[in-house]
């Protein structure tokens, strides 16, 4: 309200005249009691709901007692019969969320509205009521709803369907008996009543495919009027499209004539929409692109922003997977470079970027240079990003592009688009070997002028590993250097460690880095002299203490294989005593969703980045089980699988399990939901048979006391198995309870109970239970320091399969190893694909996999394995797994 | 001890770690119907004039007001008078067009159909200037606060939309407004005489 009152003091302000300058909550308050006159001025009466909605939008907020307090009133304003104010009261009840008890007080006033005769009364009476009512006032006003859904009337028909949308999140069980009156609105002739009734049978059948594929099959062949509801359908229809995959002989997709019709609608939303599920389509074929990519050439050159942007947002999606598709377009993109609209010239520079062939790149940087002074920095981010893929594509176009990247490095930028700029610099190094001498260089010069801490940091650490390699590397050292003179501590000590690599690896250079290591001795912060005080007796400075070069090199290079957040959190569990903390006791364990990427690949650079952040899901089970007595013997977890359903969805108990893995046990916890609120299960125990599971011998069980309705609760089984055998096992479960009769109003069980048994699904113990999914930063690296020692390379045929990409995720999954480098992700139609796995087995041995797939004419495929470890018969165990 | 303490020392250079891009996750959310996430109308200065938010993401008011004011001054500069604009923000896309000093957005998710967006924002514009008979300027809007915030009522329920069609959405709200005989012009006249009335005693009282 400040600026109202503010601007009254301003005589010259327009905004005085404002009908609300000066308005106070207090004063507001204070008027609302016209609520409560015997004779209801409904003109006034509306003005001051309108002041408090106004105070309500601009953020203010009312106290409990004036929101019940002014609830109160408005009630009164019922009985007067102004249409006007009608409108403004259910407006403000809406905006007021009374609660539960409050409720009551009109609920009878609304129903009253709702059965009225004026149309207006009754389509607002039920978007009203079903935004405040709770469950049991649903099922009195249930009738009515149903009749509303059918009603002639068409607003009153979408109010009481866009309310069903927004009950089902609430209420599921009582909007899915609606169905049949929802399925009689799908056929209605007004347009949007259609479209809300679509929207509303497709969200209660979610879980029914096959009722889905029916109500698809019916409605593309039938007239569906409004365009909103023709997107809605062809947004089905991919879905449909996406679960049925194609199954017939002659390699024609089910539907696509649909959505190939849907381009020549005449509305412009709706040939979008099937435009982008074209698009979008799984394995796409460029017969199937076509027409799609044709119609959005021409939405390129439409005058409408909107729709340049749409097309060509959509367009940029499609060149990274299908490039040559969308050249046809590449004139038209060019012409929107000098876009008005700056979001839609930096998304046609990236997709040109994308599409180029390698002669254009030198024109097409020309034009770039001139077009990033004036944008923002995240679009530069998004061209820098561009420009990396660009440079891996053809990486004999280097030189331009690395010139290109310096030169931008030495603009005014923030940290992000620097950050961006560096990673890309980097991956260019690591990817390209020509490239390595004159990026570093780059880099030094970027690091002699860098306000930023953090890529100074980075940019160090990252010249001590390949610095030392080049050809010169005593060219790096006055960069590094000057880094210990110039900069803050934090700097300082990575330059520190920097120079120290220089001095392992490179002899030549060793005294000269002792002189300076020992000028580091006097400066003035800690951590500065701690290192170089470490490294100088590292590497032998003064001779006294002197390491095999092994450790050395192990110590200055070898990566830090634990999650950080898990080292963490164990040193704050470590308590001083005599024993000294154990790094082995630290869980390795990353959860592999840190590394699978939000949305759109494009947006994050990849480079310098961050370590995952590993979630604390491992830290929470390893206190869980630690904290039960029959388990706490069993030593540490190795490893807890993602839970596996063991029920379908929605049905009345929900189980799922977690495989906890130690040396010599595991133990399955069953996670238990009751979704019935009149029952309580009391001693809830898995009953399970391990028949099919030879190794393993039950010890304990710890049952679950009660379960009481929508509170999910634990059962335990664990099992004794071989130490350090990756046994593996089929396990049938039953669910077995006594349960109680709940009286829903008054939420007491009663004494008496049914013993009930329910029968689950079954689950299998898997070797990949026994492989943990550690990344490592580079795998050349890592593939390297463990030699060949214990490298088990063999073929394999894996027969016809579906795709490479299929037969690529399969191997995966059933190795449960960690895909490093990004090789886990297979290029369209590609004839052959590498993929690099680490992880760690069973026993904490490290197990490096590279896995090499060629697939002929026929979809056979085939694999090459080569398994690297540190014991031998963990490399066999590796090709077990697949041979079987 | 020793090894964490090497291993720690070192560990502040040591994060490169390179995130792996998953090209493959294709925005699997399309299945659900159309929304919209919010309304705005703002002054030429980034007030409200009036706002809507349908969505969760933006929890508290400062927040919301936060967005508003990152909406504002990304697009403040732009020409979006004659025909609708469009910009991205965080993982949204904000449709936008400004008549006079009143801003207005819509503001969908970013795997949202950018014309279905774009056609509750026009549906939203055209409504409020039949509303304000064609004076689509702040005072006016302030001064019939009643019919806007009815207007954004019946555009969107909830972050579903209800109805595009201008024409429609003009006829709902106003066959609602207070007594339909002599109807804006006469409150409007009303309200300026208070304001001034309001007004004048204030500065006499300085």
């Amino acid at each position: 309200m400040s600026q109202y009152v503010k601007k009254d003091d301003d005589r010259d302000e327009e905004a005085e005249y404002s009908p609300f300058s000066g308005i106070e909550k207090g004063a507001v308050l204070q008027e609302a009691r016209v609520f409560n006159d015997p004779q209801l001025d409904s003109r006034r009466c509306s003005q001051v709901i309108t002041k408090l909605l106004y105070l309500l939008n601009q953020g203010d907020t009312f106290t409990k007692t004036e929101a019940t307090e002014v609830f109160f009133s408005v009630t009164k304003l019922f009985q007067a019969k102004d249409i006007g104010l009608r409108r403004m009261v259910y407006l403000i009840i809406k905006e007021l969320s009374p609660s539960a008890d409050e409720v009551i007080i009109v609920t009878s006033s609304l129903m009253k509205d709702m059965n009225s005769k004026t149309d207006v009364y009754r389509a607002n009476a039920i978007r009203v009521l079903c935004r405040i009512t709770d469950g049991t006032l649903l099922t009195q006003i249930e009738r009515y709803l149903k009749q509303a859904i059918v009603d002639k009337n068409h607003v009153v028909a979408s109010a009481a369907l866009v309310s069903g949308i927004h009950l089902l999140q609430t209420n599921p069980e009582i909007v899915k008996r609606w169905s049949n009156e929802v399925q009689e609105a799908v056929q209605s002739r007004a347009a949007l009543v259609q479209f809300h009734a679509l929207a509303l049978l497709q969200q209660i059948r979610q879980n029914d495919r096959l009722a889905v594929s029916k109500l698809v099959t019916s409605l593309t062949k039938g007239s569906v009027r409004s365009p909103l509801a023709q997107c809605l359908l062809i947004r089905y229809t991919s879905q449909v499209i996406r679960e049925s995959s194609m199954n017939n002989q002659t390699g024609d997709r089910p539907f696509y004539d649909y959505l190939e019709g849907c381009l020549r609608h005449k509305s412009e939303m709706v040939i979008f929409e099937a435009a982008r599920a074209i698009t979008e389509l799984s394995g796409v074929t460029s017969r199937e692109l076509t027409p799609a990519i044709t119609v959005l050439q021409l939405f390129l050159s439409s005058s409408k922003p909107v729709l340049r942007f749409a097309a060509v947002r959509t367009l940029n999606k499609v060149a990274m997977t299908h490039p040559m598709a969308v050249t046809t377009c590449n004139i038209d993109m060019e012409s929107l470079i000098s876009d008005q609209n700056r979001s839609i010239a930096t998304l046609a520079i990236t997709t040109l970027l994308k599409t180029g062939n390698e002669s254009g790149v030198d024109r097409l940087m020309k034009q770039i240079t001139n077009f990033m002074s004036d944008i923002a920095d995240e679009f530069k981010i998004v061209v820098v990003d561009a420009i990396r893929s660009l440079c891996l594509k053809f990486p004999l176009k280097f030189r331009t592009l690395m010139g290109f990247l310096s030169n931008i490095l030495r603009e005014e930028g923030g940290f992000e688009y620097k950050k961006a700029i560096v990673d890309s610099i980097v991956t260019i190094i690591r990817e390209i070997p020509d490239a390595k001498e004159s990026g570093l260089l780059h880099l030094c010069e970027f690091i002699e002028d860098c306000e930023f801490t953090y890529l100074s940091t980075q940019i160090l650490h990252f010249l001590g590993i390949e610095g030392p390699k080049t050809s010169d590397p005593s060219k790096y050292i006055r960069y590094i250097y000057n880094r210990v003179i110039l900069e803050n501590a934090t700097v300082r000590a990575s330059a520190v460690s920097t120079l120290a690599k220089f001095g392992a690896m490179v002899d030549s250079l060793k005294p000269r880095i002792f002189v300076l290591l020992r000028r580091c001795l006097y400066d003035n912060d800690d951590e500065v002299r701690d290192r170089a005080t470490l490294y100088l007796n590292t590497i032998g400075g003064d001779g006294s203490v002197f390491e095999t070069n092994k450790d050395v090199k192990e110590f200055l290079f070898g990566s830090l294989d634990i999650p950080l957040a898990n080292l963490e959190t164990s040193l704050k569990n470590y308590e001083p005593s005599e024993e000294p903390f154990d790094i082995r006791s630290v869980s390795r364990e990353v959860k592999s969703q840190p590394f699978a990427e939000k949305k759109a690949a494009a947006k994050k650079p990849t480079g310098l980045g961050a370590p995952p952040a590993p979630t604390s899901a491992v830290d929470t089970y390893d206190k869980l089980l630690l904290s039960i007595p029959e388990f706490s013997t069993f030593g540490q977890l190795f490893k807890s699988s993602a839970p596996v359903e063991l029920t379908e969805a929605e049905t009345e108990y929900a189980v799922n399990v977690v495989k906890h893995i130690f040396d010599r046990h595991v133990v399955f916890q069953y996670n238990c939901t009751n979704t019935i609120p009149e029952q309580l299960l009391e001693d809830v125990t898995i009953v399970v048979d391990a028949s099919e599971a030879e190794e393993f011998e039950e010890v304990a069980t710890k049952p679950l006391k009660s379960l009481p309705y929508d509170t999910p609760g634990q059962t335990f089984v664990a099992f004794e198995k071989p130490e350090g055998v990756p046994a593996v096992g089929k396990f049938s479960n039953m669910l077995r309870f006594i349960v109680k009769e709940v009286d829903p109003s008054t939420g007491e069980a009663e004494e008496d109970g049914v013993e009930d048994e329910y029968q689950l699904e079954e689950f299998e113990v898997v070797a990949a239970d026994y492989m943990l999914k550690v990344g490592v930063s580079n795998f050349r690296n890592a593939w390297e320091s463990l030699g060949p020692d214990f490298e088990r390379v063999d073929e394999y045929g894996l027969g016809p399969r579906e795709s490479l990409k299929e037969a690529v995720s399969t191997v995966i999954n059933l190795l449960g190893m960690q895909p490093c480098e990004g090789t886990e992700v297979v290029a369209a139609n590609s004839r052959s694909h590498t993929c690099l796995l680490s992880g760690v087995y069973i026993g904490n041995v490290k197990v490096l996999v590279r896995l090499s797939f060629g697939v002929d004419s026929a979809k056979e495929v085939a694999m090459k394995l080569a398994v690297r470890s540190e014991d031998d018969a963990v490399s066999d165990a590796i090709h077990e797994l697949v041979a079987n | 001890m020793w090894e964490v303490c090497r291993r720690l020392s070192n560990f502040g250079d040591k994060c490169v770690f390179w995130l792996y891009r998953d090209k493959n996750r294709e925005a699997d959310v399309n299945e659900s119907c159309p929304s919209v996430k919010n309304i705005l109308l703002l002054d030429s200065e980034g007030n409200r004039v009036a706002v809507k938010y349908y969505s969760d993401d933006w929890p508290t008011n400062s927040s919301k007001e936060a967005f508003e004011k990152a909406v504002f001054t990304k697009t403040q500069k732009t020409n979006a008078r004659t025909d609708a604009e469009i910009a991205m923000f965080e993982n949204n896309i904000v449709i936008y067009k400004f008549a006079q000093d009143l801003h207005f957005f819509v503001t969908g998710g970013d795997d949202e159909n950018e014309l279905i967006i774009s056609t509750v924002l026009q549906g939203f514009f055209d409504a409020v200037g039949l509303l304000l008979r064609g004076n689509v300027d702040k005072k006016e809007a302030l001064e019939n606060l009643d019919l806007i915030l009815l207007c954004l009522d019946e555009i969107v329920d909830g972050g579903i939309i209800l109805e595009t069609d201008a024409n429609v959405i003009a006829g709902k709200v106003a066959s609602h407004s207070v007594d339909s005989g002599a109807p804006l012009s006469e409150q409007t006249i009303s309200q300026a005489l208070a304001t001034a009335r309001e007004h004048l005693t204030r500065s006499l009282l300085k």
